[in-house]
């Protein structure tokens, strides 16, 4: 049975050997020596245009090109571009890329060339690059003796850590072993006769010094409060509630997560308690407050 | 109050998300040689800068004031860096012109800046220190349970919020410098926003900005152009947890503003102001701080403004550069309101200048609404 012409394939090439001799011509000639030299040159035409990459004639009119070369760039502005995601063999660079119009700085044309850049993004009309040079030793006089144009430097990364040794102060220390015990230590100012929670040795009223230590009971009341749409890794989910607590007896609220409570149900008023970690769990820090939760009693009048 | 003290000079840059064109020092500078050339100066001319900007965390460049001296033209002078959280451009205008009023320097250039895009304000305002579960997730964290409360001792309508931030971004395209430029921004498109902390929506905040804004202040004898002439200035603070503190009309705004008015002859500011550029970074603080600074009867601002009393057209127009909720480079926006006030009474505030304007009230609060900076400045000379 005579086989299928249609499955018989075969790799063919054509290539002349040792490459074709391409003649540059005076004008292209030297844009390519002096890109060995690692430096960009156009011509100027009759009119006065400067032509990057150089023609013998000015495309325009057909007229000879006038004998001046003018040194260019080496920055150059994004005109046009189109991303390559999957370069091919003979692509200048091995990772997507960009085909880019470039003007040199001080050309009245555009240069097709390669653009390295981190993606699509960061592609734009206008954008500033440069180029970046083969190594001088491998520079042959060829437009691939710039590798590639690449962005100019506009930001850079600042990265700065600062790193503490916290120790919580007397008052606030005195705080927290309360608060690991399962208590909300609070202090009196016995001149403005106003109790502070959470404890605290100074007045920021008067400034008199607070010697009288106070437990208040883990009951208060939500005088206001903010539906919070933004996660935070304090809260177990969103939205969360962050409300200021009146804790009875105290003259200053404490700003602290509800729970047990849909967002949408929190209301001014609302009666709270204290809900803690178990005791085994507790780490004498606020985060023994897992919240406070409703009590259920009426509402308090604000 | 001092020697007499008058605007010379303002200069803003264009307030945008990111302004990746220029560093922190050609920011800056940027507002200071706008302002410079609108005095007809250059640094050689100045005596003293003053520099404000926000927390140091949010750029994390400490001390900036100490790089950007030799930015701002001050070898070899006096250099002094303003700090008040929020209102910290409003404070720095005051103290440079306090060393005017005390005779210290007779021109003093004060510049303020943020530039927000080197990192995020959230973030840099919730640092979530050890031992401590504030749970305030930032500054709009912090400010919606004081608007709840203003709603409800109020009874405002909920659509109160939605006219001001439809108003200042009205404003805003009037200005070349704002920020947020919302073609056809109405009701409708700020009620479809969601909400960030409940009662804040979205499109009820500020933006983050990056931008500048610079003032040359001078002694009477070295007046040029069209001053803008100081009639008051004033700054309160207060403890963020006092047994009593009023959250929605801080006694230190109300102090603040009638501090103000007593050295500028004002006894009814709706009436004797002309125009006011107010620090409102949500919404709702405008009919909060119609009441703390006495434009309205406490319980009242928020029939103030439904009646379209401070819109550009009304009779008391409030932010008419399109304030805070349009354009918020943290440290710069008191400075800001202080420009822009000037500028309405300077006859130089473009589009948005309100005809006639000769008496103006520039304002900024900051941290927990505990630090508060004012000034009154006027187009005579007082």
């Amino acid at each position: 049975m005579p086989s299928d012409p249609g499955e018989r394939v075969a790799e063919h090439v054509l290539e002349f050997p040792g490459g074709y001799t391409r003649t540059t011509g005076p004008v292209i000639g030297r844009f390519l020596t002096e890109l060995r030299e690692g430096r960009v040159v156009g011509v100027r035409t009759a009119e006065g245009r400067v032509l990057v990459p150089p023609l013998e004639y000015d495309p325009a009119t057909g007229e000879p090109v006038t004998g001046e070369y003018v040194p260019v760039g080496p920055a150059g502005t994004v005109q046009a571009w189109a991303w390559v995601g999957t370069p091919r063999k003979a692509h200048p660079l091995d990772r997507p890329f960009a085909w880019a119009l470039v003007k040199l700085d001080g050309a009245d044309t555009a240069l097709l060339h390669a653009v390295d850049a981190a993606g699509p993004k960061a592609m734009r009309p206008g954008l500033r690059v440069r180029p970046r040079w083969k190594p001088e030793g491998e520079r042959v006089g060829h437009v691939t003796d710039i590798a590639c144009f690449v962005p100019e430097v506009t930001t850079m990364a600042a990265p700065i850590r600062t790193e503490y040794r916290v120790r919580p102060g007397q008052s606030l220390a005195r705080f927290l072993r309360g608060v690991g015990d399962g208590v909300f230590v609070a202090g009196r100012c016995a001149r403005c006769d106003k109790v502070y929670v959470p404890y605290r040795t100074t007045c920021p009223e008067c400034g008199s010094t607070i010697d009288e230590e106070r437990e208040l009971p883990g009951t208060g009341t939500v005088t206001t409060f903010a539906i919070n749409n933004l996660p935070d890794p304090r809260a177990p989910e969103v939205p969360f509630v962050s409300a200021y607590i009146q804790l009875d007896g105290a003259d200053v609220p404490m700003i602290a997560l509800l729970g047990d409570v849909p967002a949408h149900q929190a209301r001014q008023g609302m009666r709270v308690r204290a809900v803690w970690v178990p005791p085994e769990e507790r780490t004498a820090s606020m985060t023994d407050i897992r919240w406070f939760a409703p009590t259920g009693e009426p509402d308090a009048d604000l | 109050m001092g020697n007499r003290c008058a605007v010379i000079g303002v200069g803003q840059t264009a307030y945008r998300t990111r302004r990746q064109d220029v560093s922190i020092a050609g920011l800056v500078r940027e507002a200071a040689l706008r302002a410079l050339e609108d005095a007809g100066l250059t640094f050689r001319d100045i005596d003293a800068v003053v520099i404000g900007k926000a927390p140091d965390l949010f750029e994390g460049v400490m001390m900036p004031e100490a790089y950007l001296a030799d930015a701002l033209g001050a070898s070899g002078k006096p250099m002094t860096r303003v700090h008040t959280a929020g209102s910290v451009g409003g404070s720095t205008a005051l103290v440079g012109a306090s060393l005017i009023q005390g005779g210290v320097h007779e021109r003093v250039l004060v510049v303020a800046f943020e530039k927000q895009s080197e990192s995020n304000a959230t973030w840099a305002l919730s640092t979530h220190l050890p031992f401590n579960a504030s749970l305030v997730v930032g500054a709009g964290g912090y400010f919606a349970p004081h608007i709840r409360e203003y709603m409800r001792r109020s009874g405002a309508p909920e659509h109160v919020g939605t006219l001001v931030a439809v108003k200042d971004r009205r404003n805003a395209l009037l200005n070349p410098y704002a920020h947020l430029r919302i073609p056809g921004i109405d009701r409708a498109m700020v009620e479809a926003t969601p909400m960030l902390w409940e009662p804040i929506r979205y499109l009820e905040t500020c933006p983050s900005s990056d931008g500048a804004c610079a003032m040359v202040l001078a002694a009477e004898h070295k007046v040029t152009g069209t001053p803008a002439w100081v009639h008051g200035t004033a700054m309160r603070s207060e403890p963020i947890f006092r047994a009593g503190r009023d959250t929605v009309n801080p006694q230190g705004g109300k102090d603040c503003a009638a501090d103000v008015y007593r050295q500028a002859g004002v006894t009814d500011p709706r009436r004797e102001i002309d125009v006011a550029e107010v620090y409102v970074p949500f919404s709702w603080y405008e009919p909060m701080w119609l009441e703390n600074l006495g434009f309205a009867a406490e319980g009242e601002g928020w029939k103030v403004t439904e009646s379209g009393a401070t819109a550009l057209d009304g009779d008391i127009p409030w932010n008419a550069s399109g304030g805070v909720l349009s354009s918020n480079p943290i440290g710069a926006s008191g400075l800001i309101r202080f420009a822009e006030a000037a500028l309405q009474v300077r006859g130089l505030a473009g589009e948005h200048q309100v005809d006639g304007a000769r008496r103006a009230l520039g304002h900024a609060y900051g941290g927990g609404a505990q630090f508060f900076a004012m000034w009154i400045v006027g187009s005579d000379r007082p």
